[in-house]
């Protein structure tokens, strides 16, 4: 079946692109707010200040309305790689799939179980093993990014393997995989990217309630206040700081990307032709749209990419087509003629990812960090010494602003995921080409099931995922504006008991089987 | 014991273990209208899973994850072969998950109650197709030799599905009603006690027909002996629970459980998948499995990292021990 001229790959693509991007929509958000809900929870404690446990008690809920949501969508991607991509699942079987459960038993167990002691654990446990189950889950969410971007970054560039039949890659060196460099970079991006999202979202909110307060006269000294401020200086600092961190870890990659898949970084400045010293492009127009690459302009800085590449400001830097050629010598100029190809078989193979999706993705994720690092700036500076900002553009400005990471971060995934087509699994170019291993992503998709199934899964998926996040806003939204004193009007908030007691009764204890 | 035999065992056994957790919360939320009648009957019903089920779900994903990191030929079968259900388990998974979350996020009545027949239409929906999955897994499904679904979209629904899906939920409505019995007091407990009173023989009945027959097509000795023992335990079971004896219920209805599993795992081994086709395309532990030193590290991994799981997931059943009751002065644990 072909519907809007869709075979089941294609299909299968948009799902998994869909669906995983909608997943990271909620990942950064966990990571980064579980952070500073962790760190909110630890100042309490330490302080006993009132408006750190309503910031805790706050955010901490914006956190969990967002982590089922995150749990909810994960779900569909451990199953994914099974249900459409079974060929790439039996492929990479050796070193993929063990990621994958070492995640889940490692980080996952942490996170779930240690999330529902603190949830249902407040005035119930200890006060500091309470707040002991909340870092608990935060590292348990830290240690799933770290597996999980192993596990993909050792498709980019797989390492601790050598060539079995087939061509399949055959395990070797477990610890190299998990110390594989690519996996060091792009964790320590992801990580810095996502307390980015929770910083502006900090900002973002916290100017909106001060500015509010303020023009409704209420009081500057009360907890209330001390509440949002204290949100728009944290996230404002977080931001800033994050936002530095992601353009150091972001050149190391861009770096290592130079090495691994020069194809892609070159892509994304849409050079052409090899230039040296070479220089990076701000804007390009041309027909970038139909990757034709000869007719490409941009506007350009000279030596700078020269540095970005290597960090100097003359060597050479391969263009698009030269590469494309060197990579069609290598790994062939044409598609195998083999039914496991599909439609694609004996068809000739671009080597070059769509030039329009690699350039823009990545200005924009480099623009909409830069912009929320500028409206960080902006919170900090209009907050100094007490203020309180009253500018309706300044401060819708900044809450519109919270939305920025989150199209930096998914702009950063379809970079490097669409970067790196038409392979699904890259050749690693550190060792001799009879050593790598390489799958395109043509191949990888599953034989048995039919365009309609997927289809069906797509829009299902889809029309859910649309439903689930018009429900998520409205709710975030609500309690927003509600604000802190959702729930308790009192002014020292005292934390939440259940109200049944403290000390349990014996025959109550019915894990002691007591009759 | 060969490594691919111990991680078919390690499967069998995280299979099992997320069964018996996500089988009672499954089963209190299919039990949500039966039980509750009241809107706080149906809240004290769901605050004795509040704290559990992610948790329990995660066994899900790590028996899942468990398949495609040891036996990723078994993985890539099975799912697509499946592909039309598993896709059905992820949507009820999905809005039962988000059900538990906003049910309390906001208040009025017509709110609560539509979220919490989401969370049974949910939870109803992933206990049948996971069953379904596993029934047919265990039974067999129209693969040919290249491990590739042969026939239409529908080509896995057949009776092994049908009978693993029954199976599932009949298990998981008992014992879910004797975890209600053992966990609440008040009405809530006196109705799910008569409810195991009056339905565990009926509901085990799909189970140990399930065993049986992977029993007599494949079986040894030894798995006759272990169904006889999970046909014993519904005897037992069933006593107790007439003499109001509600902890011991429980545990003899989770033997039901353990032993039907050995029996079908026990049974089924080494095949992991048969195929309805030909026997010679069956899939083995040994095709589908990766290499011996995956394994070893996999191994490793899992001798230090599932006791230690085992140990916290068991001490917050230690905190949350509590038999709760329905009149709490705030409605629930609001979570923060
Ligand atoms: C950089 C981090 C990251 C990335 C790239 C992914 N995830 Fe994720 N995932 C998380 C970080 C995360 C998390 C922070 O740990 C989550 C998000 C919200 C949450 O509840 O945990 C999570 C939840 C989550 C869950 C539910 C866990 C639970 O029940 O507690 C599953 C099964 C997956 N993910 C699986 C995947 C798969 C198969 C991915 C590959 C496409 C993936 N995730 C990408
Ligand atoms: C959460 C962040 C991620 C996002 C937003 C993301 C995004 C995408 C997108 C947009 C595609 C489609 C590319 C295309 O078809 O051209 C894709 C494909 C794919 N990605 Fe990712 N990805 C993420 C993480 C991962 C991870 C962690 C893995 C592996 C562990 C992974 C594995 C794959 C696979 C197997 C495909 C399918 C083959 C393909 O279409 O290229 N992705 N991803
Ligand atoms: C400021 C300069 C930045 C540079 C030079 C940079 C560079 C890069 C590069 C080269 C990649 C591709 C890596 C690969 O293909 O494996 C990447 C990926 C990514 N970027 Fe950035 N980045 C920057 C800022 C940001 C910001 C501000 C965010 C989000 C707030 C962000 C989020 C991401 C994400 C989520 C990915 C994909 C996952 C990963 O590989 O870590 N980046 N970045």
């Amino acid at each position: 079946m072909d519907v809007l001229g869709m075979d089941t790959l294609d299909i299968a693509r948009w799902q998994f692109g869909i669906t995983t991007v909608y997943h990271f929509l909620m990942v950064p958000l966990t990571i980064g707010l579980g952070i500073l809900v962790a760190v909110m929870h630890t100042m309490w404690v330490r302080t006993d200040k009132p408006e750190w446990l309503r910031m805790t008690r706050f955010w901490g809920r914006i956190y969990l309305i967002n982590f089922v949501l995150g749990v909810a969508t994960g779900l569909v991607q451990e199953f994914q790689f099974g249900l459409a991509w079974s060929e790439y699942s039996r492929f990479v079987g050796d070193v993929f799939g063990s990621l994958l459960a070492l995640e889940a038993l490692l980080a996952f167990f942490l996170e779930s179980t240690f999330l529902g002691l603190w949830i249902f654990g407040w005035g119930r446990i200890p006060k500091r093993l309470h707040l002991a189950a909340l870092w608990a889950a935060v590292i348990g969410s830290i240690v799933s990014a770290y597996f999980i971007i192993a596990a993909n970054s050792w498709m980019q560039h797989p390492v601790g393997v050598t060539v079995g039949e087939d061509g399949r890659p055959v395990h070797t060196d477990f610890l190299a995989v998990l110390t594989n460099n690519t996996a060091l970079a792009a964790f320590s991006h992801a990580i810095v990217a996502a307390l980015m999202v929770a910083g502006a979202l900090l900002v973002g909110i916290g100017l909106w309630h001060l500015r509010r307060r303020k023009l409704a006269g209420q009081p500057a000294t009360d907890v209330d206040h001390a509440v949002w401020r204290r949100s728009v200086r944290l996230g404002g600092w977080v931001s800033l700081a994050a936002f530095v961190l992601t353009a150091l870890t972001g050149d190391w990659q861009g770096k290592l990307m130079y090495e691994q898949q020069p194809l892609k970084m070159s892509s994304a400045e849409a050079l052409c032709e090899t230039e040296a010293p070479a220089s990076f492009s701000i804007f390009a127009w041309g027909k970038l749209g139909n990757n034709e690459c000869d007719d490409v302009h941009s506007l350009t800085v000279p030596y700078v990419l020269s540095y970005l590449a290597h960090g100097d400001f003359s060597t050479a830097v391969p263009g698009v087509n030269e590469l494309q050629e060197e990579y069609a010598a290598v790994y062939g100029e044409t598609y195998p003629d083999d039914p496991s190809f599909g439609d694609k078989a004996g068809e000739p193979i671009d080597y070059t990812p769509l030039l329009a999706v690699t350039y823009w993705s990545f200005r924009l994720m480099i623009g909409m960090g830069a912009v929320s690092a500028g409206v960080a700036a902006y919170a900090l500076w209009s907050t100094r010494r007490g203020r309180v900002p009253t500018s309706r553009i300044g401060v819708y400005g900044s809450l519109l602003a919270v939305g920025a990471p989150f199209v930096a971060n998914a702009a950063g995934w379809i970079f490097t995921e669409m970067g790196r087509q038409p392979f699904v699994v890259h050749p690693n170019p550190d060792v001799p080409v009879e050593d790598q291993v390489w799958f395109f992503t043509a191949q990888a998709v599953s034989p048995g099931i039919s365009a309609a199934e997927v289809w069906t899964s797509l829009i299902a998926l889809t029309v859910v995922y649309a439903a689930l996040a018009i429900v998520e806003l409205w709710l975030i939204g609500r309690f927003v504006r509600a604000g802190v004193t959702t729930g308790d009007g009192s002014p020292t908030p005292e934390p939440p008991d259940d109200g049944d007691g403290e000390t349990p009764r014996r025959d109550d204890d019915v894990l002691q089987f007591a009759y | 014991m060969d490594l691919p035999t111990l991680w078919f065992a390690a499967v069998a056994v995280l299979w099992t273990g997320f069964l018996l957790l996500e089988g009672f919360d499954f089963g209190v939320a299919a039990l949500l209208p039966v039980l509750g009648r009241k809107p706080q009957d149906r809240h004290l019903m769901l605050r004795s899973i509040g704290p559990l089920w992610d948790g329990n779900e995660v066994w899900l994903i790590t028996a899942v994850g468990a398949v495609f990191a040891a036996f990723p030929g078994w993985y890539a079968t099975w799912l697509p072969a499946m592909y039309l259900p598993f896709v059905l388990v992820l949507f009820g998974l999905i809005i039962r998950a988000v059900a538990f979350e906003w049910r309390h996020s906001h208040h009025t009545e017509g709110w609560d109650a539509t979220w919490t027949k989401v969370i049974t239409g949910g939870s109803l929906i992933a206990a049948l197709g996971i069953g379904a999955a596993l029934g047919a897994t265990t039974l067999g499904l129209p693969v040919d030799a290249d491990g590739i679904r042969v026939g239409g979209p529908f080509a896995g629904y057949s009776w092994p599905a049908l009978l693993g899906a029954l199976a599932v939920l009949g298990f998981s409505l008992v014992h879910g009603a004797l975890f209600l019995a053992l966990k609440v007091d008040g009405d809530v407990r006196l109705r799910a006690r008569a409810f195991a009173r009056r339905w565990s023989p009926v509901a085990a009945l799909p189970l140990l027909a399930w065993a049986g027959i992977t029993h007599l097509r494949y079986g040894t000795p030894v798995t006759g002996v272990l169904w006889l023992v999970a046909a014993a335990a519904v005897v037992v079971a069933w006593a107790k629970i007439r003499l109001d004896r509600e902890g011991s219920a429980f545990a003899a209805w989770a033997v039901l459980l353990v032993a039907s599993a050995a029996t079908i795992f026990g049974a089924a081994y080494p095949v992991v998948l048969p195929s309805t086709i030909d026997v010679a395309f069956d899939v083995t532990a040994a095709d589908a499995s990766v290499s011996d030193y995956t394994l070893t590290v996999m191994t490793w991994a899992a001798g230090v990292g599932l006791p230690v799981v085992l140990g916290y997931q068991a001490w917050t059943y230690w905190v949350f021990r509590k038999r709760l009751t329905a009149e709490p002065v705030h409605d629930e644990a609001v979570p923060a």
